[in-house]
């Protein structure tokens, strides 16, 4: 029997064929899939802010693009899948509210998408899907199996990437 | 000297301040909703709560619970941003009252959002007023910005806002009812300078 396993706001899992990884209601944040697909072993990873240099009080490393994918990527190969063939997709960083004069928080979801995408790149990891950006909220659900990443989001149908 | 402040390091007494200035304000609130609806409404005493970011979603009834969500940022002495969050159950319903019919469908069509947006400005006024009024500081709300989306989702704003200063989110649950049980939720994001303001406007930094 497989399970769904959660990730809370600022949080990051690690899960196994057949066993799946969600995270409901992305807003702002973005939420990164890694996999493995010989070993089926992948994760999530549910990030808020883009930076954590740039901010004083950084202990929460699953709450930063670039210390939590790092930590991510530490804990799938530590669960046995290989470096070198880690693939990602990713999902989130809408503007959930439309605002005339863009304060710099508002625009903080173009912001983590393009920090997410910058350490993937440094990390040699290939995005192999992404949906982002817009403005509406996406719950996603990621199967190391297939790499299928399913989003789901109000008043629209059921996607696949 | 400035302290470093965050929501985590608050001490019991500046926890108080916000629950007691959390409560004239809801209470402000709620008075100009029954003023605007021309009827009675009771409110619970709000909770105001501390909460991390992964229970957020939780306490409200879950990340994918459809809500509606008003935000605006404040400016003037105090800066930081403010937003109310309704259930769409409750919305519905203050949309009915408010324009006289029942409305039905999923979505909400243009008058109805613009009568929320409505409600969200007067609610979210009255708590700003209150606030202005005790602490005689100048506060003035920016047009707001109306989302109906799941809860997880609008709430990542304000996070996203707290998450620049800790790993919590402060959230002031308020209960009000008229005929049918209403849950609004306010959470007030001020900037790390404006703590200070507020404190000191009363006397305590």
């Amino acid at each position: 029997m497989s399970e769904i396993i959660k990730v809370g706001m600022a949080d990051l899992k690690v899960c196994k064929s057949p066993d799946g990884v969600t995270t409901l209601g992305l807003g702002s944040c973005v939420g990164i899939a890694l996999r493995d697909p010989v070993t089926k072993i992948g994760g999530l990873a549910h990030i808020m802010l883009p930076d954590s240099t740039v901010i004083r009080n950084n202990s929460n490393i699953p709450k930063f693009a670039d210390t939590g994918i790092d930590a991510l990527v530490r804990q799938i190969i530590a669960a046995g899948a290989n470096r070198g063939r880690l693939v990602a997709k990713i999902a989130g960083g809408a503007r959930m509210f439309a605002f005339s004069n863009s304060s710099d928080m508002i625009g903080v979801g173009d912001r983590n998408v393009e920090a997410v995408k910058k350490k993937l790149q440094q990390l040699r990891i290939p995005i192999l899907a992404e949906d982002t950006g817009k403005n509406y909220g996406r719950t996603v659900v990621f199967f190391p199996e297939t790499g299928d990443f399913v989003i789901r989001s109000v008043g629209k149908s059921e996607t696949v990437i | 000297m400035e302290k470093e402040l965050s929501v985590e390091t608050m001490s019991a007494d500046y926890v108080d301040v916000l629950r007691e200035l959390g409560n004239i304000g809801a209470g402000n609130a709620m008075t100009a909703l029954a003023q605007l609806l021309n009827c009675k409404v009771d409110m619970k005493v709000p909770q105001v709560r501390l909460l991390e970011f992964k229970d957020v979603g939780t306490l409200i009834g879950g990340e994918e619970q459809i809500m509606a969500g008003i935000y605006l940022a404040v400016e003037g002495d105090i800066t930081g941003s403010i937003m109310f969050l309704l259930g769409k159950g409750s919305a519905r319903h203050l949309v009915s009252k408010l324009m006289g019919m029942v409305t039905e469908g999923e979505e909400f069509g243009e008058m109805e959002m613009s009568a929320l947006m409505e409600i969200g400005n007067i609610i979210t006024g009255a708590y700003l007023n209150s606030l202005a009024t005790i602490t005689n500081l100048k506060i003035f709300p920016s047009v707001p910005s109306l989302c109906v989306d799941m809860a997880g989702a609008i709430l990542s704003v304000p996070a996203i806002e707290f998450g620049t200063l800790g790993d919590k989110i402060l959230l002031i649950q308020s209960q009000f009812m008229d005929e049918i049980e209403l849950d609004g939720y306010f959470i007030m994001v001020p900037d790390i300078e404006s703590y200070g303001k507020i404190l000191s406007s009363l006397g305590m930094a």
